[in-house]
């Protein structure tokens, strides 16, 4: 069976020389939730560039269900839902308004759109506020509109970097349930980029990036031996804590 | 279909950005409306223009120059939506557009043609607040010219998206503001007909004749006038298909990455 999505010797440099990738090799079964757990600055937004085809590696490939993304990039993006660390929200425009013009890019017509809008918006309670202005949105309301307008597609893999940057622990851990919740009822798979180790459960597929490389892959259970940030602090050689 | 549905998607959202930003609104009319009455108003008495093509009898200067405001409004606009192009870029909303299953020309050219929509609205407001104060065209000058303004606007938006492709951070779209928009404003036959400049300095007018802005003012002033400048229509079609081309090459992920990271 084909993995949704296979990186395979994925490396990628920039011009100033900084490598920021180096030989990164997993794949990502259907309707698994897989936590690409690293500290600032390991690789994983780059990852996500060459995901997003924003950036083209520099050698190895990345396949989305078969795709491969340098060479494909229209197959492949059309498969795939981004949260990106940032918010890509249009701040002056309303949610419903945002999620329209994101239908609208992948081609999904007025009454196929409203209908997934409304869908969405229901399932992560926003329906009710779908005419406010983002900008008057907190940042769990704004990460939450993000994460319904990246399935409006129905991607079968949802990518999310850094999706709860910012957000206190209870809209974390909501975040946390409800992409679980996606991966067990839908079947879609899920690539949750982050540095915090309690965002990550025990059953899911783990992998650690340091320095632009994996240091550690398997289920959170399997390498969390003594503790999952104990391993992850042994594996980027680093002192301090991760869990805030 | 899906293509119709995606440009129909960025056009509103490029209309929704415009009407909600009401002062951009407000200065894209206020900038060449000041020219028209204010500008004008001062310089009828020193500059003497005497008949030209298309003209077939002496103008104004007032109605010398509403071709070259209406370029003005076009090039500013030009510059704002490549200006947002940077703004959305270090934002992140870029990506939105980027990530898009359609092809990345399609997606590019969606956007300038949303851009030329906003514009041309901008234009057909200025022209009806100039007809209200007596600066009038033939009737049929405002038909004739929507397609001109068309390539025109598609010309300028596509030479801002070129900018924006190269701006790698907000703050230095100042000095390129500087840079391209005064000097392709002034170094065109847009304030003065180009045999003026001549007078004072043949290089200046040489270099007016290189400035494709010129072209675009001149298709501009001809089709008022129910006349047709295919010079100006070639250049203003060739200098859009490279900067078009500029600007999908400077978008290409090939050549985004080695940029690097901001």
């Amino acid at each position: 069976m084909t993995a949704l999505l296979s990186a395979q010797n994925l490396s990628f440099t920039y011009e100033n020389t900084k490598q920021a990738l180096k030989d990164m090799s997993f794949n990502i079964e259907q309707g698994c939730f897989c936590a690409l757990l690293g500290p600032n600055g390991a690789g994983k937004s780059t990852f996500f560039a060459i995901a997003s085809a924003l950036n083209r590696p520099t050698y190895g490939n990345l396949f989305i269900h078969g795709y491969d993304i340098a060479q494909t990039p229209r197959a492949a993006l059309a498969l795939m839902g981004f949260v990106f660390q940032q918010t890509t929200l249009d701040l002056d425009l309303s949610i419903l308004q945002n999620l329209r013009y994101f239908a609208s890019l992948h081609g999904i017509g007025n009454k196929l759109g409203e209908q997934r809008i409304q869908e969405e918006l229901e399932r992560l309670d926003l329906y009710d506020r779908r005419h406010e202005k983002v900008r008057q949105l907190n940042g769990g309301h704004r990460r939450r509109a993000e994460i319904a307008r990246a399935l409006l597609h129905h991607p079968a893999l949802l990518l999310l970097d850094e999706a709860s940057v910012g957000l206190d622990i209870a809209t974390r851990r909501t975040l946390v349930d409800h992409v679980h919740h996606l991966c067990q009822e839908r079947g879609t798979s899920v690539l949750w980029a982050t540095h915090l180790i309690d965002e990550v459960r025990e059953n899911d597929q783990t992998i650690i990036l340091h320095n632009g490389q994996i240091a550690g892959q398997g289920t959170a259970h399997e390498l969390a031996a003594p503790t999952l940030e104990q391993t992850f602090n042994d594996l980027t050689q680093r002192g301090q804590t991760c869990l805030t | 279909m899906p293509y119709l549905i995606c440009l129909k998607g960025v056009i509103i959202r490029e209309l929704l950005r415009f009407l909600q930003q009401r002062e951009r609104f407000f200065s894209a009319l206020v900038r060449p409306l000041m020219w028209l009455f204010v500008f004008a108003a001062g310089f009828r008495a020193a500059l003497g223009v005497s008949i030209i093509a298309p003209y077939e009898t002496y103008i104004t200067y007032e109605v010398y120059i509403l071709p070259g405001l209406v370029g003005m409004i076009q090039l500013f606009n030009g510059m704002q939506s490549s200006l947002s192009m940077v703004y959305d870029r270090e934002m992140g909303s870029m990506h939105v557009l980027l990530t898009s299953p359609m092809p990345r020309w399609f997606l590019l050219f969606g956007k300038l043609l949303a851009g030329a929509f906003v514009s041309i609205i901008q234009v057909y407001v200025f022209l009806i607040i100039a007809f209200g104060f007596g600066i009038e065209l033939p009737p049929s000058g405002y038909l004739l010219v929507l397609p001109v303004l068309i390539v025109s606007s598609l010309m300028l938006g596509a030479l801002g998206m070129v900018l924006s492709s190269r701006v790698k951070q907000l703050e230095n779209f100042a000095g390129i503001m500087n840079f391209v928009i005064f000097p392709m404003f002034f170094l065109s036959s847009a304030l003065y007909p180009i045999w003026k400049i001549s007078e004072s300095s043949i290089f200046l007018a040489q270099l007016c004749r290189f400035n494709p802005f010129t072209y675009a003012v001149e298709l501009i002033r001809f089709s008022f006038y129910a006349q047709f400048n295919a010079q100006a229509l070639w250049i203003c079609l060739l200098s859009c298909l490279a900067f078009l081309s500029i600007a999908l090459w400077g978008y290409d992920p090939a050549h985004i990455h080695k940029r690097g990271p901001k």
